[in-house]
């Protein structure tokens, strides 16, 4: 593991109080910047000194990026809004309880009080390999360590792997995609929106990344469209152990249901790819389907269709096939 | 400018990891100098004709140049080693996609393609006119020396290919042997249906060695593309890009560009689409079949 020296590397550091000044900052300063939101993912990069930006860019002062405000029939969460405020806020929890759920299952209280929903989904990859700052793939380097034969990889992926095998560990983000929500982007271009889904990106498309997110961009915003107020909602994570852990696998899924057949569906899985991973071929079965377990049991054979598991990754296929499962059967194995 | 990119492996030994990424512009700048400083050259310049009459006796009005399968070999190799390029070299400019699959495929079609070539060169084709000679190596500097000069006086003939065509395909050929090796090397560190991956098959000194030819072989190849297109759409060299095209060329640049002596055409050469009406050529290809193509 990482050596914690506890002394950050000098940097410069700018507290702009608006979206303005801080797109501004970003642009000028490009990849030498650091956007700085909940600091927990941050400062242990920064402690063990294997990322040194020269500028750090702290949102903490930008009020407009804070709160959950309603906009256009949904909701739209500023992205440095805590994960508590996420969690405890009446409307997300009346509306889109699954959001709430997936803010709840963060870490700690102490955590969720200083990380933020845009930190939590922007957040890197926890594969230790890369995190100790050995020079794999995703660091700019020629090699996943956490693929080679004998390699320690466990929490790593059962697809959707390109040369890197880390996961994603954001337990916002499958959420969010369950959700339709909207990723509302301020870069050097001028504002963009990039649906939930879509945010995301594999070592295939860009391997030093994992979000659409270019040096010069600033996450303000994630819009949480009606389509999915007050559905049915199923989340659940699978860690280690219940609290301050990260994901195995999570399944986060919002499904229309009238009677006991689910009449629309949206599943999203994190933890078993590069990438949250909406399955699309799996809420294509469950259209016009009853809600048991028999077709549960056959949307979790579906949705492990293209896994394939690492040395020793192999429980995540029943892990995950489980958890599909159990989203479409709505009720506990 | 950096030439290579360097990390500290989990020992903190520092190894070589590849190329630095400034050597593709600077394959770039070399390309688009090279051809500026050609086109400077060669720019109105007036060539004298050669006189081919006496010589057009039992040539064919149509003359092939190369063959189907020369030429499948050819667009299909151009195909594959575009895709290569695109997807090795457009993402590190910012322009983000899926690359490695398709990257690898067309690698392999290029070593499919390769292998026919080198068959086909063999057992079909005339595998010496590629061959450089001293005689080719003298008509080259005659060559150099009238564009350098600006000189008007005629360029040499010279056989089927010139050593200007050899050397650019002997080039060609080193640095895509140097980039399939390791591309293939490469292969086993990434999922292929061909094995299972293992990052571990070479130390890591000896991959940084293979990123860095690869990488230098690749961006080599960058340049020698630039060059070949800008020479395949110069509008003196268009009839040659034709005949990758139709197959053939005709008599009139036959008898202008090359040496009878040593590209052989008609009868009994079998490249002739209109049988020849015999004489001092064919006679001459008789006597040394080994020039023929």
């Amino acid at each position: 593991m990482a050596t914690i020296r506890d002394m950050i590397a000098p940097f410069e550091l700018f507290q702009p109080t608006s979206i303005g000044d801080a797109v501004a900052l970003l642009g000028e300063h490009g990849a030498d910047a650091w956007v700085l939101a909940g600091g927990l993912d941050s400062f242990d990069w920064f402690k063990d000194r294997i990322k040194r930006p020269g500028v750090v860019v702290d949102l903490g002062a930008v009020e407009e990026l804070r709160g959950i405000r309603a906009s256009g029939g949904g909701l739209e969460i500023g992205a440095m809004t805590t994960l508590t405020d996420v969690e405890l806020h009446p409307d997300v929890r009346a509306r889109f309880s699954i959001l709430a759920d997936a803010a709840r299952h963060v870490a700690t209280p102490q955590i969720r009080n200083q990380g933020t929903l845009g930190g939590n989904v922007a957040q890197d990859t926890r594969c230790w390999y890369y995190r100790s700052g050995w020079p794999c793939y995703r660091a700019g380097g020629n090699i996943c360590y956490a693929s080679a034969p004998k390699a320690m990889n466990r929490e790593h992926c059962i697809m959707g792997a390109s040369r890197c095998v880390a996961v994603n560990p954001s337990d916002t983000a499958p959420a969010l995609i369950a959700l339709d929500a909207q990723m509302v982007i301020q870069g050097p271009e001028g504002e963009r929106v990039v649906e939930a889904k879509d945010f995301f990106i594999g070592p295939g498309i860009d391997i030093t990344r994992m979000t659409v997110l270019e040096p010069g961009d600033l996450l303000t915003a994630i819009r949480i469209p009606d389509t999915w107020s007050e559905a049915t909602f199923y989340y659940e994570k699978v860690r280690d152990r219940n609290s301050w852990d990260f994901s195995l696998v999570t399944v986060a899924a919002a499904l229309r249901v009238e009677g006991a057949t689910i009449g629309d569906a949206r599943i999203a899985v994190n933890g078993v790819a590069p990438h949250p991973v909406r399955l699309q071929h799996v809420e294509a079965y469950a259209r016009g389907k009853t809600r048991d377990d028999d077709n549960g049991r056959q949307a979790g054979e579906l949705a492990i269709q293209k896994a394939r598991a690492l040395r020793h990754n192999d429980y995540k296929l029943s892990l995950m096939k489980n958890l599909v499962r159990r989203a479409i059967r709505g009720m506990e194995a | 400018m950096e030439l290579f990119r360097r990390a500290a492996n989990p020992w903190n030994q520092e190894v070589l990891i590849g190329v630095s990424w400034d050597l593709m512009w600077a394959a770039v700048i070399a390309g688009i100098a090279f051809m500026v400083a050609h086109a400077l050259l060669v720019m109105g310049k007036t060539k004298r004709l050669a006189e081919p009459a006496a010589e057009a006796a039992g040539i064919p009005e149509k003359i092939e140049r190369h063959s189907m399968g020369a030429r499948a070999f050819h667009w299909l190799m151009a195909v594959a080693m575009f895709a290569l390029l695109v997807t090795a070299f457009v993402p590190v400019i910012g322009l983000q996609f899926p690359w490695v699959t398709i990257h690898w495929v067309a690698g392999v079609a290029l070593i499919a393609t390769i292998v026919y070539h080198v068959f086909h060169s063999i057992l079909k084709e005339d595998f010496w006119s590629m061959w450089t000679r001293s005689v080719d190596v003298k008509r080259g500097m005659m060559l150099l020396k009238n564009v350098f000069t600006r000189s008007d006086a005629e360029d040499p003939k010279t056989g089927k290919y010139g050593v200007d065509h050899q050397l650019y395909h002997h080039a060609v050929m080193v640095l895509t042997v140097a980039a399939i090796v390791t591309g293939v090397l490469m292969m086993f560190r990434i999922d292929t249906p061909f094995w299972e991956r293992n990052p571990y098959l070479l130390s890591d000194g000896a991959w940084g060695i293979v990123y860095v030819v690869h990488g230098l072989s690749g961006v080599a190849l960058i340049t020698m593309v630039m060059t070949h297109v800008y020479f395949a759409i110069r509008p003196e060299k268009l009839w040659l890009t034709r005949s990758m095209i139709f197959g053939f060329i005709d008599r009139s640049h036959y008898l202008e560009h090359f040496d009878p002596e040593h590209w052989k055409v008609g009868s009994g050469a079998g490249e002739a689409l209109e049988a020849p009406s015999g004489g001092a050529l064919a006679e001459t290809a008789a006597q040394s079949p080994h020039e023929s193509v």
